[in-house]
């Protein structure tokens, strides 16, 4: 066969000039949600990105709209769907803030035990996937395996693993088994032995670390400028977390150090959120002493709180309490209110619109990876095709949260 | 915490803040749609206020009012740990006109918020760099969280076919009825909002 360059000058060989279009997603083993990457390339360095999101869009602020307050708990779960506990105890806050209720004490300890699990499957399932997608199989399935842990006490207590919907406007829907405590306090030592074990295969692996450091680097002010929260923020060096600078629940009363990165690469995301995940162990340690054994667990609020059973098969009162708040829907003062949570990815804000109805008028949330996600495309841009895999692993970007 | 900031405000442009409150705690401005930028620009430029991250932007649509919609936006002050939430009335009752300028340039976070409101609300920003549609396909029709969009609406990107596209008796055809999707409406908007 002929040699196709054999009349052709060397000018006419150089690789074309105009950059090659690349389509990464929305459907992509290395993607963690449905997203697509629109790239233009120059050989292998991305020169623009363009980050389009919306596949796993559900309408979840339209379907608020058209239950009762309680009715929005299941769809809370959906949004961030590795920590669920943590949407339905910021959603939970939001309507008591409007309703002007504070839930007993044993009520705040438990919420608190049970959003820090979802913490710290959050952070491991981040931590493993991201991993895994740089060949690193085993720490993903170590990783896993500490979920199961945590996962199997959100069982025990909630009777669901993944999506609970166990929040409730003034209290849970029931009171804390009678083996929360033990299994706590034997899952956190086994879960952080694991968590070790993998910082240990991952953090003296060259390739690991090669991939993740000085990649993806985004600075302080840059971060806030973008919304940026949670730990992605935190790995540039600012120490913004909600449960310090705005406490909630019992988050002022325990002891807590909030983990903070350097220079916001990569390598800060993956540290902050192991960091954190001892921070949480400490702190369900703290919330397991400090809980106590009996007491109340929903307010005493007939305005809200479902009568207890029994009393509504045999008294009329009861049962028309219960009528009235399945069918009309706990009544929540007219007005407008923005609570915030520190969630598995950053600040978790409801704005809610009440027109003083069963139903809500407007249910907005605030998700955290939203504006995480924007800031991608500035961290890729001029870095190779290769650093798409571990920057986007370290966003941590759910799909259902920052969809919808 | 930061009734400062809206006594503040207030001096500093006098008519334009329309209303104020703290209500639950939250403390509110509503100013008029014009001085929307400026007021931004102030809030983030003034070392007194320092409001250096935008924490959401959305908006909020009450079909029984005049201006119909509004933009809320939340501020956050990361120095001084203080919020804001500021607020523009929009737009008539057919929800023309619901425009104001961007303030993606002075918080660069606020850009996908605008484009998610352009698109599910149907509010459009003067100015701003990349206005398109983000969590919906290019395709769709009308914003979905207008209060007058129903929700159980569908919107096929191919159409249905009918009979004789399709050549063989279909066991169903377009429209389809209410028992479709989940049924949607407990009530219908604007007859009886307010009481039970």
């Amino acid at each position: 066969m002929e040699p196709i360059d054999l009349d052709l000058d060397e000018n006419e060989l150089e690789l074309p000039s105009e950059p090659m279009h690349l389509n990464m997603g929305p459907s992509h083993p290395a993607m963690h949600g449905t997203v697509r990457i629109v790239l233009e390339l120059s050989g292998e360095t991305i020169v623009k990105s363009d980050v389009q999101i919306g596949y796993l869009h559900r309408g979840f602020e339209k379907m608020c709209e058209r239950g009762t307050w309680t009715q929005v708990f299941p769809y809370v779960d959906r949004l961030n769907y590795v920590s669920p506990m943590l949407n339905n105890v910021g959603y939970a806050l939001a309507v008591e803030k409007m309703c002007d209720i504070e839930v007993p004490e044993r009520c705040q300890w438990y919420r608190m035990i049970l959003g820090e699990l979802a913490r710290i499957s959050d952070h491991l399932t981040c931590n493993g996937a991201m991993a895994m997608e740089l060949g690193a199989f085993t720490p993903f399935l170590w990783y896993i395996k500490a979920r199961e842990m945590v996962w199997d006490i959100l069982e025990e207590e909630t009777g669901a693993r993944l999506t609970h919907s166990f929040g409730r406007i003034g209290g849970m829907a029931n009171p804390p088994t009678p083996a929360l405590k033990s299994m706590c306090r034997e899952a956190i030592p086994a879960i952080l032995k694991i968590v070790e074990e993998g910082e240990g295969m991952l953090l003296k692996n060259r390739i690991f670390i090669d991939r993740l450091e000085n990649i993806g680097k985004i600075s302080g002010p840059d971060a806030i400028a973008l919304s940026w929260t949670g730990p992605c923020l935190r790995s540039t060096g600012v120490a913004y977390d909600v449960r310090k600078a705005h406490p909630y629940l019992k988050y002022d009363e325990v002891d807590f150090d909030v983990p903070v990165g350097t220079c916001g690469d990569n390598m800060d995301r993956f540290l902050v959120r192991l960091g954190e995940i001892r921070q949480s162990c400490r702190i369900i340690l703290q919330a397991c002493d400090r809980m106590a054994d009996e007491g109340p667990v929903n307010v005493d609020d007939p305005r809200v709180i479902l009568p207890p059973k029994q009393d509504v098969y045999t008294t009329i009162e009861a049962t028309i309490q219960h009528f009235k708040l399945v069918m009309e829907g706990a009544k929540v003062p007219k007005g407008e209110v923005y609570s915030y949570t520190e969630g598995g990815n950053g600040e978790l804000g409801y704005y809610l619109v009440s027109d003083g109805s069963g139903t809500p008028h407007r249910v907005r949330i605030r998700p955290p990876c939203f504006p995480i996600t924007q800031g991608l495309s500035d961290l890729i841009n001029g870095a190779m095709l290769s650093d798409i895999v571990p920057t986007f692993g370290s966003l941590n970007m759910i799909g259902g949260e920052c969809d919808h | 915490m930061s009734v400062r900031v809206l006594e503040a405000l207030k001096e500093k442009f006098g008519d334009a803040v329309v209303e104020t409150h703290s209500q639950f705690g939250d403390d509110t401005a509503v100013v008029r749609a014009d001085k929307w930028k400026e007021v931004c620009r102030f809030l983030r430029d003034d070392p007194a206020m320092s409001f250096d991250m935008s924490v959401d932007l959305c908006g909020v649509d009450y079909p029984d009012r005049e201006p119909r919609f509004e933009v809320v936006l939340h501020l956050y002050s990361v120095a001084k740990r203080h919020r804001l939430r500021l607020k523009a009335r929009i737009g008539d009752a057919e929800g023309e006109g619901a425009e104001i300028d961007t303030v993606a340039d002075i918080w660069i976070g606020v850009n996908w918020f605008e484009r998610e409101t352009y698109d599910l609300m149907g509010i459009s920003f003067k100015g701003h760099p990349d206005l398109r549609r983000i969590l919906m396909y290019p395709e769709f029709e009308g914003h979905p969280l207008r209060k007058d969009y129903p929700a159980n609406k569908t919107q096929p990107l191919v159409p249905y076919r009918t009979e004789e596209e399709a050549g063989v008796t279909l066991e169903k055809q377009a429209p389809f009825g209410l028992d479709e999707g989940m049924p949607f409406g407990r009530r219908a908007w604007g007859t009886d909002r307010g009481e039970s």
